[in-house]
């Protein structure tokens, strides 16, 4: 046993210990030369203490050998990860071989289905390292958290938030609407009466402002902060953000609400005569125009998971369009009256939507089901969804934010409220801020909002603090992944679903698209042959000879199957008979 | 009342200084990245695209022969360096890098019909028309001495091919018969010979290193162990072949080059059926190599065209050509699995990429990484008709898309007639045969 101490230290630290240890004489045993020439011997040293127990030293020794032994990692293998972070990443149903798939089949799918398992995990594991929080607000023992002001928060959070929560007094030009651009720095506002300006509202640096002299129904950001579009009283037109005119685009007219869906580049517009109509602003080439055939659309949504855009009419019907069709992909009667707003979330399950019978309703547009609906005594002007699931709803002069609305439970006390000094015409949450944006009757509102934005937002996608060179880089890459117009649809994930047409819908196809039947067969044709055998009725004798093959082919099998059926019941049935066998039928094979 | 807002440090987002590189924060989050599919097969079809557009096959054209090429092959130990053989009985030896001729050695009257590599790299083997096989040292002679064969051996028939041991100092000749030669003697130690006149190509094994193939001109394929007397067994087709290369990692199967413009792998434990037919060239198909990954393969035909095949697919991934290149004799895989080898009937040599679209010279990590994400997106949509219908096209030479067409309809009424044969005959007299079993007539033990 004397030889497993210098062992341990030389495995544990190395070399030098070797180096001061006097050289090896010939008399010495071999020690610690190799672990296998060893191990004899040390059972053989464990055997004997065991027999008669030796000194103390010994004994402490074989204690600390045993505890080494027995010694294991408390947390064994990786470390576990909450099934519900699992499932955040999950993306479809597992692959399931059939039994009678083959061999190589088998082997592909298995090591896909490992390779993505291996991704989700890592995926969730990352999830710790997000940096951020979000943003939450508590209030006291009997204390509604929607009678704390604003001012109060204000004063509350630090500074920079706390100058979040600001007021732009506009009262010439008024009602306004507005739109955060998607990395949630710029602001466009856009007054009735011709007042447009962009500005970084963090910094509360004025891009550009300028009147144009007509009424504004409404304004976009493009794909960056360098361009909007600005719906005024005729045309459609587009500005930098110097405020330059770049575009009037005059095939598109009347418009009242525009929608950007950005992984498209396409520009969305409904206008007052019920035509919809697509814009790709990467070419300027107008997309699809669709007349919709149900009067003025002042109610506009996109469903931000699959592009789809969803108009509201004034006889209580919400209607899904893409611009592949002419038709509505989907029509909900959603309200006793007109509608008066609707917003989806981002995961493009809810849709809320507010209607002339004041009511709030929330719809699970998968199933396109209701879930709950509530009333509101003055019914809502303007509804906002945010990135967290808050609900913001304008009635009147006052909003509303709800929490908890997507859930399957209605919800009654609205989680803030704040009272504004005009009517409120347009309202929306800022991207990956705790900030509802408000345009009303005197000016611009921006409100904090605890707990609404996304913290954690993710740079190749839309990063507020990103440097000019990465916006360009970005653009460069976002123009060269556009989604092409034709791939919107109800489920994105369609592309990556097996086709399983039936056979008779692929002949199909490959009929329209060749012109003629491959699979036809071709008409029997009689060969011309000489010597007046080719008369008429000749050759009407020989195609008869071969008129019906397929039928007599068929129906010459089923004869043949028909007898051979009938064949074995008699034989069954005779064997029924002779059920008193004979002695000798023992011997019959 | 408790609150928190949202707030960010921009020093946490922001790069310190303009020398560092920009702070890139993820966070993968699906709900954060919409229209991950159709995004993603955007991506797909782009690469698709680009692969397209920067698929220049052509690297280099060797010249300086001055008549057909008839052989190549590679050093065995060093990758820039090939030995090629002409009509006229010239042997080269070249520098793949430099893209030059290091040396010209007159060494058969007639045709060079074969060349080997020494398995050392020291020497190489010669065999011709005027019945000899020489030895050569890879080494050129010092300036002013004259270049002589360390050694010859003069034959009684004319050899057609040769082929070295990987281990020891043995080699293999074809000709009227398959004769193993010890490189001591001058006679051979064993020859081997099953009924027929002549054979156009022996191989040896490269794993299973004793065991040999052959091309036999009555259209068989004869495989031998030098450690027995006798040859092992053959397998006789439709039509002669005219080389045949082994799987240098799956040394069971080897390819050959079919005169009916086909290539079959077969499997010598089950010599019955081949395992593949590969079908695309639309004339003879005159020489084979496996790529040294022995998952692709490449040949040469008498179409003018060089095709890469998979090992288990029936058609080509690949087709090379050029307006001037002739007839394609003969076709190698160098041994870094990056380029391919051509020699032609118009004296030059070629060098083609392996890999159509790849950058050649060193890339950066980020340029891998975007080839491999590349790579991984079209194989995972490769089925989509768009990205198929990309990826698959080739530009081919007029007459070799009209004698493809007209193959087509020829099988197509081939198949026409069968059937009806079929149809008007006793059931079961017209027996169905796939493609596989058509070309093999008989295997004899």
């Amino acid at each position: 046993m004397a030889a497993v101490t210098p062992e341990m230290l030389t495995s544990t630290h190395v070399e030098k210990m070797n180096k001061k240890k006097p050289p090896k004489r010939y008399w010495e045993e071999t020690e610690n030369t190799d672990q296998s020439q060893r191990r004899p011997e040390e059972e053989q040293d464990k055997s004997e203490q065991n027999q008669n127990k030796s000194t103390v030293k010994e004994r402490s020794l074989k204690r600390k050998n045993g505890e080494r032994l027995e010694k294991k990692d408390p947390f064994p293998g990786e470390a576990p990860i909450p099934h519900k972070q699992l499932q955040k990443f999950q993306r479809g149903e597992k692959c399931k071989v059939p039994a009678g798939a083959c061999k190589r089949l088998k082997e592909v799918t298995a090591s896909s289905e490992a390779m993505s398992e291996h991704a989700q995990k890592q995926a969730a594991r990352y999830d710790l390292l997000l940096p951020e929080d979000a943003g939450l607000l508590e209030g006291d023992e009997d204390e509604d958290t929607n009678t704390i002001s604003q001012d109060d928060i204000a004063d509350a959070v630090d500074i920079t938030s706390g100058s979040k929560y600001f007021n732009l007094h506009l009262s010439q030009f008024g009602p306004y609407r507005l739109d955060y651009s998607r990395t949630g720095r710029h602001l466009l506002v856009g007054g009735k009466k011709g007042h447009v300006a962009c500005m970084d509202w963090q910094t509360k640096d004025l891009m550009c402002e300028m009147n144009v002299m007509e009424t504004v129904n409404d304004v976009k950001w493009l794909h960056t902060e360098a361009m909007f579009a600005v719906a005024q009283k005729r045309w459609l037109y587009i500005y930098d953000s110097k405020g330059v005119e770049l575009h009037c685009v005059k095939k598109f007219n009347d418009v009242l609400r525009m929608q950007f869906l950005p992984y498209h580049f396409l520009l969305a517009t409904a206008s007052a005569t019920g035509f919809l109509q697509y814009l790709d602003v990467s070419v300027g080439k107008e997309v699809a125009a669709i007349c919709t055939k149900t009067g003025r659309l002042d109610v506009m949504a996109q469903n931000p998971h699959n592009a789809v855009i969803h108009l509201g009419h004034p006889n209580g019907t919400i209607s899904l369009w893409s611009p592949n069709q002419k038709e509505p992909l989907a029509k909900m009667l959603c309200h006793r009256g007109a509608v008066r707003s609707l917003t989806v979330d981002k995961t493009g399950t809810y849709m809320v939507t507010s209607g002339l019978d004041r009511k709030i309703k929330v719809y699970d547009i998968r199933a396109f089901k209701p879930l709950h609906s509530c009333f509101q005594p003055a019914g809502a002007s303007c509804l906002s969804l945010s990135q967290r699931g808050l609900l913001s709803a304008a009635t009147g002069d006052i909003v509303q934010v709800y929490q908890n609305v997507l859930g399957s439970s209605p919800v009654s006390k609205p989680y803030m409220a704040h009272r504004l000094r005009g009517q409120i015409w347009g309202l929306a949450y800022c991207p990956f801020e705790d900030v509802l944006g408000i345009g009303h009757g005197e000016g611009f509102t921006s409100m904090i909002v605890p707990g609404a934005g996304e913290p954690n937002f993710d740079a190749l996608d839309a990063n507020p603090y990103r440097s000019h060179k990465q916006r360009q880089e970005w653009e460069v890459k976002a123009l060269l992944e556009k989604v092409q117009p034709e791939l919107i649809g109800l489920d994105p994930g369609q592309l990556s679903k097996v086709d399983q047409a039936s056979f008779e819908q692929r002949h199909k196809e490959q009929v329209e698209a060749l012109g003629f039947d491959p699979l036809a067969k071709d008409k029997f044709k009689p060969r011309r042959k000489k010597k007046g055998r080719s008369s008429a009725g000749a050759i009407e004798k020989r195609k008869r000879k071969v008129a019906h093959e397929d039928q007599r082919d068929e129906i010459r099998q089923s004869v043949q199957e028909h007898t051979e059926r009938e064949k074995e019941l008699k034989e069954k049935s005779k064997e029924k008979k002779l059920g008193n066998k004979s002695t000798l039928d023992r011997f019959r094979k | 009342m408790k609150v928190k807002v949202l707030c960010r440090n921009p020093d946490d987002y922001v790069r310190e200084t303009t020398r560092d590189i920009q702070r890139v924060p993820r966070n993968y989050d699906p709900t954060l990245h919409p229209f991950e599919v159709p995004r993603e097969y955007t991506r797909a079809l782009n690469a698709t695209k680009l692969e397209r557009v920067f698929a220049k096959p052509f690297v280099a054209s060797l010249d300086g022969h001055r008549d057909g090429i008839s052989c190549i092959t590679k050093h065995a130990k060093s990758l820039s360096t090939i030995i090629s053989g002409a009509c006229d009985g010239e042997v080269k030896v070249w520098n793949l890098t430099k893209q030059e001729c290091l040396r010209t050695v007159q060494a058969h009257e007639g045709f060079v019909r074969g060349i080997c590599s020494r398995f050392c790299g020291t020497s190489f083997f010669t065999v011709g028309d005027d019945k000899t096989i020489k030895q050569w040292n890879m080494e050129a002679p010092g300036y002013g001495v004259r270049e002589e064969p360390i050694n010859t051996i003069l034959g009684k028939a004319v050899f057609t091919g040769i082929d070295h041991h990987q281990r020891e100092g043995t080699f293999v000749t074809c000709g009227q018969t398959v004769d193993i030669w010890d490189e001591q003697r001058s006679s051979p130690i064993r020859s081997f010979s099953w009924g027929v006149d002549s054979f156009s190509c022996v191989r040896y094994n490269p794993v299973e290193t004793e065991l040999l193939a052959s091309c036999a001109s009555d259209r068989s394929i004869v495989l031998y162990d030098t450690r027995e007397s006798a040859p092992l067994r053959k397998v006789i087709m439709q039509l002669r072949s005219n080389t045949l290369c082994w799987n240098p990692m799956e040394a069971y199967y080897f390819t050959c080059a079919n005169e009916d413009y086909n290539l079959y792998t077969y499997d010598i434990r089950n010599l019955d059926v081949p395992v593949n037919v590969h079908m695309d060239h639309v004339s003879a198909v005159l020489d084979v190599d496996y790529s040294p990954t022995g998952r692709e393969f490449v040949s040469a035909s008498f179409d003018k065209t060089v095709r890469i095949f998979p090992k288990n697919q029936n058609h080509s991934r690949e087709v090379y050509h050029t307006k001037r290149m002739q007839h394609v004799i003969c076709v190698r895989w160098s041994a870094d699995n990056k380029y391919v080898l051509s020699g032609s009937d118009e004296m030059n040599i070629r060098l083609w990429k392996a890999n159509a679209s790849e950058k050649l010279g060193l890339l950066s990590a980020r340029e891998k990484a975007a080839a491999n994400y590349n790579k991984k997106l079209i194989e995972k949509f490769q089925h989509h008709p768009q990205v198929k219908r990309i990826a698959r096209h080739r530009h081919v030479p007029r007459d070799v898309l009209k004698q493809k067409r007209e193959l087509q309809e020829m099988k197509e009424a081939r198949r026409r007639k069968e059937q009806n044969v079929r149809k008007h005959s006793k059931p079961g007299s017209v027996p169905l045969l796939t493609e596989k079993e058509k070309h093999v007539v008989a295997v004899v033990e």
